[in-house]
């Protein structure tokens, strides 16, 4: 089997520091998988290297593509790639503001990346909408409602929604559930397995929050100070950490 | 049609012939590869932006000493911006100046297309506000210049559906985008939607946008398709009236409020089209009462 994504010795730095180093592994389809670790770690300079949001130093990004087979995403040309980040490839940014239109309505954002794609016909467009809407509960009477009027939680499931409406076989995610509290959180969770299971989405979510990786993740990659220190199985990784600094990181969870 | 004296104190058109040079060579760029926006260096003009400066710059750079200038606003000949652009050109150039769409070579308008066919031999300069149709999708300019480059376009269609889901129809009644030559997209300026199949013309159509520094250009005989749905498809459209002074069923139309009683007249916003109907004896719904 073909890994869809095969990251080779990845190095970003920020003139003398280090954003993130050599970082290297293969995502097979399917799979999710987890990024942790604190605040500067390099989590989500990583990601974003990854995603093609910024260029990194050094190191190969090899994408699975439909029509050419494996490729590296770095040395294509730039139309290619952005074609790639709106049909292939989703990005659910922390902030939904980041990743939405906030001047138009739902429906439009949901329907920006299929008139992106090509598609010229109103009603399906439409259609296509208020279908994925109605898969991340929400109503089909908010889908002229521009996303100012939503709540963070809904802010949050329409930009899952706009991205995995052209069928992306690979979703990488910032923080999904950052910022929402606890209860949404849990739904938002739950809506997002049952998303990637049924789909078969290939993931990478960058989280701090471990409950978010025992859930989602099948595999983990554990990162302190721009260096990947630990990976495994999710439950491996947590049930049993290895590294001094993953020890540290499992046993910070509270207890409720 | 009087030609006035040019004020030998200034330049022939006002501008300096280096300027002239500059934009001359940003509008055959602008020509070659139509509706593409070509950065130029725009001049301070004795008036304010949003006056058509643009406009007027684009047009001293295409003026000779042999034409004949026309100047509308809102199709209207006889409206402050047209008189005093033409007035400008009149003392700066000294050239001769017509209200006749047909004699005019070089015609600087504001918001419309004349009615009546243009052709070889003529030049169209319009005054653009934004030439950018993505600004108000996407502010960043950077970005908006990397989507012409990459021809994505999906964005435009977005206000489009905006349109559709909001009033059941495609509302942008104005500055409707236009895609020039299956390529670039391109924001017409402010004419009504009513305009835009004649942006397809035997005459040059050249586009000049002073504060965003601009030109853009539509080459004669060249593709102009307005974007739109296949389920909604592009309607030009008027107001469903003919007008009050010459009974003309076809052109577009002002509608003018004639009293505080709810009083009002159709009449064409082409004034010179609307003459040359009346003085053939076409006749209106209010001919001969408050028409002189």
């Amino acid at each position: 089997m073909t890994p869809l994504l095969q990251v080779r010795d990845l190095t970003k730095r920020y003139g003398a520091r280090l954003g993130c180093g050599d970082v290297s592994f293969d995502l097979y389809p399917g799979e999710v998988m987890g990024i942790v670790g604190e605040s500067g770690s390099g989590k989500s300079t990583l990601l974003n290297c990854l995603a093609g949001h910024q260029p990194p130093d050094e190191g190969q990004v090899i994408f699975d593509t439909r029509a050419e087979g494996p490729v590296d995403t770095l040395t294509m040309s730039e139309p290619e790639r952005r074609m790639l980040g709106r049909t292939d490839w989703a990005f659910v940014h922390q902030n939904a503001r980041d990743g939405l239109r906030m001047g138009v309505s739902a429906g439009a954002n949901v329907g920006e990346r299929l008139m992106a794609v090509g598609a010229r016909h109103y009603g399906d467009i439409r259609e296509q909408a208020v279908d994925w809407l109605s898969r991340v509960e929400i109503a089909e009477d908010r889908v002229d409602d521009r996303p100012r009027a939503f709540s963070g939680g809904m802010q949050q499931r329409l930009q899952i929604a706009r991205n995995l409406v052209t069928g992306p076989r690979l979703v990488f995610m910032d923080e999904p559930t950052g910022g929402l509290d606890v209860s949404v959180q849990a739904r938002l969770l739950d809506l997002l397995r049952g998303l990637v299971r049924e789909m078969g989405l290939s993931a990478i979510i960058v989280t701090h929050d471990l409950a978010v990786v025992r859930l989602l993740a099948d595999r983990l990659m554990v990162m302190k100070s721009g260096a990947v220190v630990e990976t495994g199985l999710t439950d491996q990784v947590l049930d049993d950490p290895q590294h001094g600094y993953t020890q540290l990181l499992v046993s910070s969870v509270l207890q409720v | 049609m009087t030609a006035m004296q040019h004020d030998p104190a200034y330049n022939f058109a006002y501008l300096d012939e280096q300027t002239k040079r500059m934009i001359r060579r940003a509008l055959l760029k602008a020509l070659a590869i139509p509706g593409y926006q070509v950065p130029f260096a725009s001049r301070e003009m004795p008036m304010p932006y949003g006056w058509g400066t643009g406009g007027v710059q684009v047009t001293a750079a295409c003026l000779t000493p042999e034409d004949r200038l026309k100047v509308i606003d809102q199709g209207a000949d006889d409206t402050t911006n047209a008189v005093s652009i033409r007035k400008f050109f009149e003392r700066t150039a000294g050239v001769a100046t017509t209200e006749h769409t047909n004699e005019a070579s070089v015609i600087q308008t504001r918001h419309r297309i004349p009615e009546a066919p243009l052709g070889a031999g003529q030049i169209l300069v319009y005054q653009v506000p934004i030439p950018e149709p993505l600004r108000f999708l996407e502010p960043r300019e950077t970005e908006t210049r990397k989507m012409h480059a990459l021809e994505e376009y999906g964005l435009m269609y977005v206000k489009l559906y905006e349109d559709i889901a909001h009033n059941g129809a495609i509302s942008t009644a104005y500055a409707y985008p236009v895609k020039v030559e299956g390529r670039y997209v391109m924001d017409p300026s402010p004419i009504p939607k009513f305009d835009n199949p004649k942006l397809e013309s035997g005459a040059i159509q050249l586009f000049g946008a002073g504060r965003e520094q601009r030109i853009y250009a539509i080459p004669p005989y060249t593709q102009v398709v307005s974007l739109d749905f296949e389920d909604h498809p592009f309607e030009p459209s008027k107001a469903d009236h003919d007008c009050d002074l010459c009974g003309c069923g076809t052109s577009y139309l002002d509608e003018v409020i004639t009293d505080d009683a709810g009083g009002r007249m159709f009449v064409c916003s082409d004034t010179d089209f609307c003459a040359a109907r009346q003085a053939e004896g076409h006749r209106g719904r209010l001919s001969g009462e408050d028409a002189a």
